[in-house]
């Protein structure tokens, strides 16, 4: 019955096949699939490491934004404060400026008004000298002049005496 | 027969399918009708001859249309022997003794009943078996070399047509049901998967031989993955079948036997699936091409023709399926056998 002929193994083709498969296992393992499966997983691994640098990448690019933020704002802030410094500094100098100015200006009137006051009183002191001296010379003239002779001389005198005894 | 070693030990072998696997045999039995006309045994001949083993292989009537493959027979008395099985056909192809040598029931067998021989013929599934695995050398070697010479870039030609289906029996077939241990068994798989998918679409084409649906190849199949299974159990693997954790004493007594069963009927099963599933959809196909040689009309021949076309896709189909499911069960074999278990 050529039914049973379909159940019976052939020996032939058990051993065809075992070693047909060994071979073929052998081979494609040794030429085919380490390389093959080497290479996935090193494309694999390659992917994915790839995938991570990039995600590190953009980590880092996010860090390095906010530190140039954070530059930026300290850098503000520093700037801000410099001018308000250098204003403060401008106007401290100008307001001293100005109290020097003016403690010199008066000081400098001072000086002027004592100078001038110096003068006048030297002046005066000199105008005075002078006019003493003028009234003496004149006095010594008149008086050369009026007593010139005797008699004017005798009537002073008694003019006097009349004077001295009212008293 | 073979010799008497081989001929008791495929006899029980036939034993234990026909008792397993009545499911199939009435698709046999129906596309052998008992005493039918000439024309119907002429049908199921055709149908039977082209799913079974042969020392020639047929593609046509005529002068050239066979192909006679070389015999091989090894017999302690006659040492190696080797010649046409040209020799067995006679002029109107009829068998014929040769050498003190006849074909009975589709196997060699010695005229004279006390001679035991070993039969190394190349069959016509022999045959079949070389160029299926010429082909899938060609396909997997030649989508090797894209790797080996363009590491790391992404695949074409065969690399990109083979890539998925490598993939897939990696991340989805040995990852799942192996574990971490799967590498190591990658390649096993692998070649398991494309020489029984290669193997089942080349079986569909119009005369080619049907061989993964040979017993004979899936027995093979089978004890490789049997015995790789068993090679890498690890110590709870063989717990788990001579003492089965957490079942009271006396139940170990059912327990062990099944368990100890168990080991073989796992094979037994991948070897039956994959040949029932070929087979039966050859014997599908031939039996509907069958139906214009019995009925002998363009209606017949029509309707055969269209149910052909559709069985077949469901072929190429189902060649798939068997290979995704024999590398699936023998990936979660080889799985139970090398897991860890730490949950018990």
């Amino acid at each position: 019955m050529i039914a049973a002929d379909l159940l019976s193994p052939g020996t032939g083709l058990i051993v065809y096949q075992a070693i047909g498969f060994l071979i073929l296992l052998f081979l494609l393992g040794k030429f085919a699939w380490k390389p093959i499966l080497a290479s996935l997983k090193e494309r694999e691994q390659s992917i994915e490491g790839a995938l991570l640098a990039a995600e590190q990448a953009k980590k880092d690019m996010t860090k390095l934004q906010q530190a140039n933020e954070q530059l930026l704002k300290d850098a503000r802030a520093e700037r801000d404060s410099l001018l308000k410094e250098a204003v403060a500094t401008a106007n401290s100098i100008k307001e001293e400026a100005k109290e020097e100015t003016s403690k010199i200006t008066a000081k400098m009137m001072e000086d002027a008004r004592l100078a001038i006051e110096n003068e006048k009183k030297a002046a005066l002191a000199e105008v005075k000298t002078t006019v003493a001296e003028l009234s003496l010379q004149i006095t010594e003239k008149i008086l050369r002049k009026e007593l010139a002779d005797k008699k004017a001389q005798e009537s002073l005198v008694d003019e006097y005496i009349k004077e001295l005894n009212l008293n | 027969m073979f010799g008497k070693p081989s001929k008791s030990y495929s006899k029980t072998l036939s034993i234990n399918i026909l008792a397993f696997f009545l499911l199939f045999l009435p698709v046999v039995s129906q596309a052998a009708p008992s005493g039918g006309g000439d024309k119907e045994e002429g049908a199921t001949d055709f149908i039977l001859h082209h799913v079974v083993d042969d020392y020639v292989w047929h593609f046509f009537d005529g002068h050239y249309g066979t192909i006679y493959l070389p015999v091989i027979l090894y017999s302690q008395d006659r040492g190696l022997e080797v010649f046409s099985s040209h020799h067995f056909y006679g002029e109107h192809h009829e068998l014929v003794a040769y050498n003190g040598y006849e074909i009975h029931d589709g196997h060699i067998a010695a005229v004279d009943h006390d001679r035991s021989i070993t039969d190394l013929s190349i069959t016509k599934n022999t045959a079949m078996l070389f160029v299926t695995m010429a082909v899938v050398l060609l396909l997997v070697l030649s989508a090797a070399r894209h790797y080996k010479k363009n590491p790391n870039t992404a695949p074409k030609g065969v690399a990109s047509f083979l890539e998925p289906i490598i993939l897939y029996v990696r991340d989805e077939i040995a990852k799942p049901n192996i574990g971490k241990k799967y590498e190591r068994f990658m390649p096993y798989l692998l070649t398991l998967f494309f020489f029984i998918w290669i193997g089942n679409i080349l079986g569909l084409l119009p005369g080619a031989a049907n061989l993964t649906g040979n017993i004979a190849v899936t027995f093979t199949l089978a004890v490789f993955t049997f015995i790789v299974t068993n090679v890498n159990g690890n110590k709870d693997y063989w717990k788990h079948v001579f003492a089965t954790p957490g079942v009271p004493k006396p139940l170990l007594l059912i327990m062990v036997p099944v368990e100890f069963v168990g080991l073989f009927t796992k094979p037994f099963s991948l070897m039956v699936r994959l040949f029932v599933a070929i087979t039966a959809g050859h014997i599908v196909i031939l039996s509907l091409i069958g139906l214009v040689f019995i009925f002998q009309s363009h209606a017949a021949g029509v309707a055969s023709t269209i149910m052909v076309t559709f069985i077949n896709l469901i072929e190429i189909l189902v060649a798939t399926i068997q290979a995704y499911v024999f590398t699936l069960f023998s990936a979660m074999y080889i799985g139970a056998a090398v897991a860890d278990h730490d949950h018990h």
